[in-house]
């Protein structure tokens, strides 16, 4: 079974101030750091999975600069075979539907069963990157993937549904799944796998290696600016040392007639 | 004249919350724009269903087939496409649920429209349909706008109210054409639900909740212990539950549980939309997190910025004095 992952590097915020940067349209990442998305981090690792249990081979691909190697390396140290790395200025600007249209091209250029994306990025939260990509290949797709068996050239999914339901659906290979977190449990990388994808080469493809033309790069949706959200309401906050703050959260629960 | 299409989502033959929740906005953005609302309905024979949405829009349009009794992106993608083929409508509005965000993709893609995900605002502006949605679970909004007239959006649950204002519509029945009854690739099986414990966490009067904050399995006792002393129940979020360190009945959130304890304590919980969508309505909300900024602050009634780790100990031995255990 021949399986493609597309990852997307982001930057870790879960703990971190986020702000606008100059420009309105990105945040200051100067303090950030960066790693593999992390639903896309269960792709991943669904993909090895599968590749140790039918064979075959993972093949990863990401849209970015060179520092988006990273996370195709990260991949490839934990026993992806081989990596693309697909960028080109003119891919700056672009929207959800330019990005899926980059991958799902190159996509096309490599023999695939399966390929598997995460179902949301952390960053921008769009969740509908990996679906259109099964849209532009014309294959069938599911998102909130939480389970998958194969048989035969067949797979029977689990998608998350709202409060604690699955829909159970059954549909045909070669098809495109956006997994949910939680799937699996993602492995670490071996200290040797770090030091054997270090050496791996990545191959690099631009919009001209890809066929693209201009009117790929043509966005039907702009982003205008990106501001902090105006809060309503605001806790009230308790100050103090930990021992202080302790004891007037106490006071509080029994002002509340919770103790 | 063109139209608003709000596309009616439902779950074995129930209405669902946002599907009303939606048309609050088709109404309001309709108002504006001098466009009809019509509410699209694809299910088996329910009279009833379509009645009720013809009561908040113009038109609704039904198409009736077993086929769509239960939910499938690959055929409802199909009848949808097929259905508004003669009118294309201006905004075509779905959930960003589970069944919005699995259709809406592929959708748009037939449709040739835009796609803009997770709305949590639309307004008209100088003739341009522009949407607020977050970033960085809920750290930033971003302002989007459409570049042509038309688009496919999907909305937040939860985020409008769901209409009051009624509209005396019309109910339009169209049959599923006949090429449309075979043909696909995949096929619904069922719902299940997760494996439940015993443990009925909507049913607790206290609440300790915890979050990515806890770091490691490890640190899970310092939690325990702080709802064994209030009595209380522990519950999560999602990364918790990824993490394989508490049962999926435990979650608390859009795709877990819905609670309204009197005591609510997140502990090490950022506050991303799916969680507070299922605590909000605590009495009480007590939220203690490393980052000032962080989303929870926003529902919680009392905030503490700091490490978990170091604050409920303290506040365990706290509670034991004032209890006298």
């Amino acid at each position: 079974m021949n399986i493609l992952v597309c990852l997307k590097r982001v930057p870790d915020t879960a703990e971190a101030v986020v702000i606008p940067d100059s420009t309105g349209k990105d945040i200051v990442k100067d303090r950030l750091t960066f790693s593999i998305n992390e639903a896309d981090n269960y792709a991943l690792e669904e993909a090895l999975l599968l590749k140790e249990r039918f064979g075959g081979t993972v093949t990863l691909l990401t849209v970015g600069p060179k520092p988006a190697e990273e996370v195709l390396r990260m991949g490839m140290a934990k026993g992806a075979d081989t990596a693309l790395r697909l960028w080109d200025e003119k891919f700056i600007g672009g929207d959800y539907f330019t990005t899926a249209k980059v991958l799902a091209t190159a996509c096309q250029t490599l023999p695939y069963d399966l390929i598997l994306t995460g179902c949301m990025a952390t960053d921008d939260g769009y969740a509908c990157v990996g679906l259109t990509i099964g849209a532009i290949l014309g294959i069938p797709s599911a998102i909130y993937v939480s389970k998958i068996e194969i048989f035969d050239r067949r797979a029977k999914i689990y998608r998350e549904l709202e409060g604690g339901f699955y829909e159970v659906k059954e549909l045909g290979l070669p098809a495109l799944f956006a997994v949910q977190t939680g799937i699996n449990t993602p492995r670490y990388p071996s200290i040797l796998g770090i030091k054997r994808a270090a050496a791996k080469e990545i191959k690099v493809l631009d919009a001209k290696e890809l066929n693209l033309t201009e009117a790929d790069f043509q966005t039907k949706t702009e982003l205008e600016r990106l501001f902090i959200p105006i809060v309503e309401s605001k806790a009230e906050f308790l100050q103090g040392e930990p021992a202080e703050v302790a004891t007037q959260m106490a006071k509080i629960f029994k002002e509340k007639g919770v103790l | 004249m063109s139209c608003i299409v709000v596309l009616a989502e439902h779950r074995q033959e129930n209405l669902r919350d946002i599907t009303f929740e939606m048309l609050t906005l088709a109404q309001a953005l309709a108002r504006q724009m001098n466009l009809k609302v019509q509410v699209l309905y694809l299910g088996k024979n329910n009279e009833a269903n379509a009645e009720t949405l013809a009561n908040y829009a113009d038109e609704v349009i039904v198409v009736e087939d077993a086929l769509l009794a239960n939910f499938n992106s690959e055929i409802y993608r199909k009848v949808i496409v097929s259905t508004l083929a003669e009118h294309k409508p201006s905004l075509l509005l779905l959930g960003h649920t589970a069944f919005g965000t699995d259709l809406a993709p592929g959708l748009a893609y037939d449709l040739n429209l835009p796609l803009i995900t997770d709305c949590i605002e639309i307004t008209y502006e100088d003739n341009r349909i522009v949407a607020t949605r977050p970033l960085y679970s809920g750290k930033l909004n971003a302002r989007v706008y459409l570049k042509q007239p038309t688009g496919v959006l999907t909305i937040r649950a939860g985020t409008f109210k769901p209409t009051d204002t009624k509209l005396a519509g019309i109910v339009k029945k169209k049959p599923l054409p006949a090429e449309l009854k075979t043909g696909y690739a995949s096929n619904f099986i069922g719902y299940e639900e997760a494996p439940t414990t015993g443990i009925d966490i909507t049913k607790a009067d206290i609440i300790v909740a915890v979050g990515r904050g806890i770091k490691e399995a490890k640190n899970m006792p310092i939690v325990e212990e702080l709802a064994k002393t209030l009595g209380g129940e522990l519950a999560c979020t999602r990364p918790v539950i990824d993490a394989g360190w508490l049962p999926k009945d435990r979650q608390v959130g859009s795709s877990g549980k819905t609670v309204k304890p009197k005591l609510y304590i997140a502990l090490g919980i950022s506050g991303a939309f799916q969680h507070i969508s299922g605590m909000k309505q605590s009495q009480t909300i007590v939220a203690v997190n490393k980052d000032p900024n962080a989303p929870i602050f926003n529902v919680a009634h009392y905030g503490i910025v700091g490490d978990l780790l170091k604050i409920v100990p303290l506040l365990k031995e706290k509670i034991k004095e004032i209890k006298g255990i």
